[in-house]
Formats: C-alpha cells, sequence, structure tokens
C-alpha cells in the first residue's frame, strides 16, 4: 500500500485484499460469536453475553465421545498414512523403481476421484468381505484419502535435501538405519509435522467417507450434521466449534514457525 | 613401491550402455597426493566413488591396503570423503559435524573434545566448535568437511572436486593450505579435479582420465614437459602441434622433417620412433621465442608474420603465422619489463626460435 496515502482512501489493492479477507473469516468468526450468546436460536440479534454453551458441552457425553472418535481416528491416520507416505517419498525419491510413474499415479488416484465414489466402492468392498463397519474402516478410508497428501508433502522435503548429506553420514561409518534417525530423520522433521498435521485435519473433518463407513460411533463432522435437525443440540456445537477454531489456529501458527525454521536450515546448506 | 594403499585391478563400470570407467588397473602408493584429473564426464568421479564403496564396480576389484572391497559396504571402509558441496549436517553445529562420525570410536566425553579441539586447530578454525552450519563461509564449510573426514583418521582420504566451488584468490590459498596439511599429517590424499593447474600445483602423480580410460599416469613434471600422448600433450596446458615424418632417429637424437617449421633437430626426446615415421612435433607456447631481426640460416628458426595478441598482464600470447601452415602459431612472452606500449605491429616480419631439447616427438596415426 502507497504509504502516503491516507488510511480513509485505500488504493484498490487494499480494498480487495479488505474485501477478501472479509469473505474469509466473517462466516467463520459467526461460530464464536453465536457460542456466546445467550439464546438458543441462532439468530440476530444477540441477546446477551453466557458461557453456558461451553458448559454444556462439557456436559454433552455424546458430543465429546463423538469428538474423542474423531480424534483417535485422526490420530492413528495421521501417524499411519505420514509413515507410509514417508517410506513411499524415500523410495520414490532414492532408488531408480521400475515404473515408478505408474505407481505414484495409482497411489495419487483418491486425490481426485471424487469422495462420494470411493465411499460407496468402499462400502461395497468392505461389505462383501463381510467385515463389520466401526471406527477401523473410518480409519482405513482415511488412511486412503490422506497418505497421497502425505507423500506429495513429504516427497517435496525429500527432493529438497542434498543426498550427499546421507552419503556423508554412509562414509563417516553409520548404517543406513542410523543414518536415518541421524541425519534424514532431522532434515525431513519439518515436512513430516507438516504431513501429521494435514492429514489429522483432513481426517479429523472428513464427512462422506466416515458417513457410509461408520456404524454406531459417529466422528464428530457425523455428530454436527446429525445434531443440525435437533436446534437444541447445537449451540453447544457452536462452542465446540469456536474452541476448535482457536486451537487449530495456535496449531496452524506453530506448524509455520516450524516449517520456516526448517526452510532457513535448509537455506544455509547451500554453498 | 611394491606395497601400495589402492590398487584398481581391471576395473570396469558401466551405466547401462555406458561405459563410465574403462579397465583401470593402477596402484596408489601410500603417503600420496594422488589426482584423478580430466573433463566432467571422463569417469574419474566415478572411480572415485567406487574407492568410497558409493558405486559397485561392474568388472574388477579395488583393493584399500591389501583388502578386497567389493562386499566391504561405505561405513565399513577405511577411508572417508569430502564432498563436492562438503554435505556440512544443516541441522548439527561444527563440533557435532566433526564428532559425527565418532561416535563407535569408544572415546570419553572429555576425549572426543580433546580431539576435536586438535582437529579445529589442524584446519585453522579454534573457537568455531558451536557455529551453526549457515554461520561457515565456503572456505569454512571445506575445513569443516576436511576436519570431519581426518579426526576418522582414514588410510584415504577423497576428495571430490572440493575447491570448485571457491573463487579464484581463495581457491590458491587453499590449494597451498591442503598441500600443507597433507604433508603434515602424511595420509594418502586421492583427489578428483577438472582443473589442470590444481592438479599440477597439488599433485605427486597425475593420472590423466578421457572417457573412461586412464590416458597417462605421471608426476606433473612429467606429463607437462614429456607428455606420452598427444591428448595428453593437449589437455595439459596449451600446445602447438605440428606434422611431420622422422628423417633420421638415433639413441636420444632425432631430425624430423616438417612442412610449416622446415626439418627440426630434435634431442632429449623419449619417444622411440623410427625414420619414415609420421610424427607430431609439438612445443609450448611458452619454448619459443620471437625475435624480429632475421637469424639468418640458423637451425630450429622458422620466419613467419606477427598476428594478433593478447596481453595477460604477467605474459603476452603472440599469434605468428607461418606460411606453410593454416592456424597461427601461439607464442607465450613473460613481460619480463615494465612497460605500456605494445611493442610489436601486426603483419611485422617474426622469426620463431626454440631449442633443439624444447621438442616433443610424439607418433601420428
Amino acid at each position: 500500500m502507497n504509504a502516503n496515502r491516507p488510511w480513509w482512501r485505500p488504493d484498490g489493492f487494499a480494498v480487495y485484499a479488505i474485501i477478501y479477507l472479509t469473505f474469509i473469516y466473517l462466516p467463520v468468526l459467526f461460530l464464536p460469536l453465536f457460542s456466546f450468546n445467550k439464546s438458543k436460536y441462532i439468530a440476530f440479534p444477540l441477546k446477551g453475553f453466557t458461557l453456558q454453551w461451553y458448559q454444556k458441552m462439557i456436559n454433552t457425553p455424546d458430543l465429546l465421545e463423538a469428538l474423542m472418535n474423531s480424534v483417535k481416528v485422526g490420530i492413528t491416520v495421521a501417524i499411519l498414512s505420514t509413515m507410509f507416505g514417508l517410506l513411499a517419498a524415500k523410495a520414490v525419491t532414492r532408488y531408480r523403481i521400475p515404473g515408478r510413474g505408474a505407481v505414484m499415479g495409482f497411489i495419487m488416484v483418491p486425490l481426485v476421484i471424487p469422495g462420494i465414489i470411493l465411499a460407496i466402492s468402499l462400502l461395497i468392498l468392505i461389505t462383501q468381505l463381510d467385515i463389520p463397519l466401526s471406527l477401523w474402516t473410518v480409519g482405513f478410508a482415511h488412511m486412503l484419502l490422506c497418505t497421497p497428501f502425505a507423500m506429495l508433502v513429504l516427497i517435496s522435503r525429500m527432493e529438497g535435501f542434498d543426498r550427499s548429506l546421507e552419503e556423508a553420514a554412509l562414509d563417516l561409518g553409520e548404517n543406513a538405519w542410523m543414518t536415518f534417525w541421524r541425519v534424514t530423520f532431522p532434515i525431513v522433521l519439518p515436512g513430516i509435522i507438516a504431513s501429521l498435521l494435514l492429514t489429522f485435519t483432513i481426517s479429523f473433518d472428513e464427512f462422506v467417507l466416515a458417513f457410509f463407513l461408520t456404524s454406531t460411533d459417529p466422528t464428530l463432522p457425523i455428530y454436527i450434521w446429525s445434531s443440525l435437525r435437533f436446534p437444541l443440540k447445537l449451540p453447544p456445537v457452536l462452542a465446540l466449534g469456536a474452541t476448535i477454531f482457536v486451537l487449530s489456529f495456535i496449531v496452524v501458527s506453530f506448524a509455520e514457525w516450524i516449517r520456516r525454521r526448517g526452510v532457513k536450515l535448509e537455506s544455509s546448506s547451500g554453498i | 613401491m611394491s606395497d601400495p594403499i589402492i590398487s584398481f585391478q581391471g576395473v570396469n563400470k558401466r551405466f547401462g550402455q555406458v561405459t563410465a570407467v574403462d579397465n583401470a588397473s593402477f596402484d596408489i602408493q601410500r603417503g600420496e597426493f594422488f589426482s584423478l584429473l580430466g573433463p566432467s564426464g571422463c569417469g574419474k568421479t566415478t572411480l572415485l566413488r567406487m574407492v568410497a564403496g558409493f558405486e559397485v564396480p561392474s568388472e574388477g576389484e579395488i583393493m584399500i591396503d591389501g583388502q578386497p572391497m567389493s562386499a566391504t559396504p561405505p561405513n565399513h571402509r577405511p577411508v572417508n570423503m569430502v564432498f563436492q558441496n562438503y554435505a556440512i549436517f544443516p541441522h548439527l553445529d561444527v563440533r557435532n559435524n566433526i564428532a559425527f562420525g565418532m561416535r563407535k570410536a569408544g572415546l570419553t566425553r572429555a576425549e572426543l573434545d580433546k580431539r576435536i579441539d586438535e582437529v579445529l586447530e589442524l584446519i585453522k578454525l579454534p573457537g568455531y566448535g558451536g557455529r551453526g552450519a549457515d554461520e561457515l563461509s565456503g572456505g569454512q564449510r571445506q575445513r569443516v568437511a576436511l576436519a570431519r573426514a581426518l579426526i576418522k583418521q582414514p588410510k584415504v582420504l577423497l576428495l571430490d572436486e572440493p575447491l570448485g566451488a571457491l573463487d579464484k584468490k581463495l581457491r590458491e590459498q587453499m590449494q597451498i593450505e591442503l598441500r600443507q596439511l597433507q604433508q603434515q599429517i602424511g595420509i594418502t590424499f586421492l583427489f578428483v579435479t577438472h582443473d589442470q593447474e590444481e592438479a599440477l600445483t597439488l599433485s605427486d602423480r597425475i593420472a590423466v582420465m578421457s572417457e573412461g580410460a586412464v590416458m597417462e599416469i605421471a608426476s606433473p613434471g612429467q606429463l607437462y614437459e614429456s607428455p606420452g600422448s598427444p591428448f595428453v600433450a593437449d589437455f595439459i596446458g596449451s600446445m602447438n602441434f605440428f606434422e611431420g615424418e622422422v628423417l633420421s632417429s638415433t639413441d636420444n637424437a632425432m631430425t624430423v622433417e616438417t612442412g610449416a617449421l622446415g626439418t627440426v633437430s630434435v634431442t632429449n626426446s623419449d619417444a622411440q620412433m623410427v625414420s619414415g615415421q609420421k610424427a607430431w612435433v609439438a612445443i609450448r607456447p611458452e619454448k619459443m621465442q620471437p625475435v624480429f631481426s632475421d637469424p639468418g640460416d640458423l637451425a630450429n628458426t622458422a620466419g613467419g608474420t606477427m598476428g594478433p595478441s593478447a596481453y595477460l598482464g604477467d605474459r603476452s600470447h603472440f599469434y605468428v603465422h607461418l606460411p606453410q601452415r593454416e592456424d597461427p602459431v601461439l607464442v607465450a612472452l613473460q613481460n619480463l619489463e615494465r612497460s605500456m606500449t605494445q611493442l610489436h605491429k601486426p603483419n611485422q616480419p617474426v622469426w620463431l626460435q626454440w631449442a633443439s631439447d624444447a621438442v616433443v616427438v610424439l607418433p601420428r596415426d
């Protein structure tokens, strides 16, 4: 923005930026706003300040159980898909694999298949195999979805760092396993953290696959969706939404901080 | 000379259809500063990486200190490497970079600290232990890479173009330091470079490589003054080549008939050649003197006209056109006197003069 321009006459870009940020964040801000509103109904005008919905949130076992289900599935999926992603990324970037392009293509396919199609095909497969629907089947489906994302994040990280660092570790007497732990892992750690956060987030708010593949244990998105039909159940969900919003803001800021430190380290490894 | 530290025995390396190293068989002696010199893609780095264990020979065997190495992985070989880009671990400080390979050395913390201080002293970076990798200049990174390898006390230190990334002044300084360091610690250095001047400055012996094959192994002086083949003569330094044919040949003297230089008499030549054989007569630019008055019927002179010249500060290059030769002859002259005027005009008549022992004769196919 032009420094000489008075603030009440912003230029075109500033106006665009303000409209953009408003468009993105205004709807989200309704969440915390109504979570403090002293009314069952989500509508203006606001009736007054209250913390009762937060209290009610804590005292709603169904809601907390759904939250815990999502957290459990999310953490498991994040760890497993990041692990698979890391192994795949190492294989793809460090070894000459025959048919590498085809393998990569097949792994990436879930990224472009519409979720509903994937959900239906998985449902058919799982019922055909007589596997009971549960959080495990949800987790399995989420891994299918999350592993390509983990791979993308980790491949770019692995490609970014100098292969001779691993050779140097071998040359200095470490075997492949210790080379991984002493050199590869610390250097790709920012990528691993980014992948964990990304895959957790994807699993945490995924609806379609979870809706098709779970039985009696709802994940949080499914619980929220079902609460929409009961206005009285909704305000505690708003409180939960606001809490998650603040928590994810903190987590993402932290992740970004880690990532920048990683970039700084990496740029210093050049000459 | 019978107990080499490294012995290449019929080493071949193929990548698919491409032969990177073609039947390398030679020995490197203990305590030598040995260079592999050649243009990029000549196989010198592949040969070095096979010694380190990062590549496996397709055929043949590499012996290090009498032990065959083909079944030994890189982490169990008694050699260490300084990488082209130094490969300093970015997440560790200088001290931890140097200590990296010492985990299994069985030293106490205090002993290790003492050793690290010693090598920091050796590479002239005392007090730099706490620096991060991002706080080092190119020259300092290079020293840390050296220290990290040397603390392991390898039988051979492998260096893969370690000075390539430095600017000219720093490179020349590091060349001297590297040479002193090698003489000080007495470890065999196997050094890869494409820079012939660097190889001449540093090495005890040089292997000149081209397209996977070792062309010649000799001392710097021998390679420059008495190259064994036209390729080496051309690759090391500048050389003027003249086509000719041997007229007569005795034990250490020869006469060669050339078109451009007339009949050249040669003494002090190693080449075993018979009369009638086709030959190259090769003379270094600095071993021909320009003379600006007719020397008359003197042997080993040739008359021509002055072509373009180039002033290089410490010396000047002249190109001289000879009547029976298409390409001009390059003549280098030391600028011993301080003078800012161009002494020689183009198209001025000039005579070239050379000593009969300055001439190299090589067989021509």
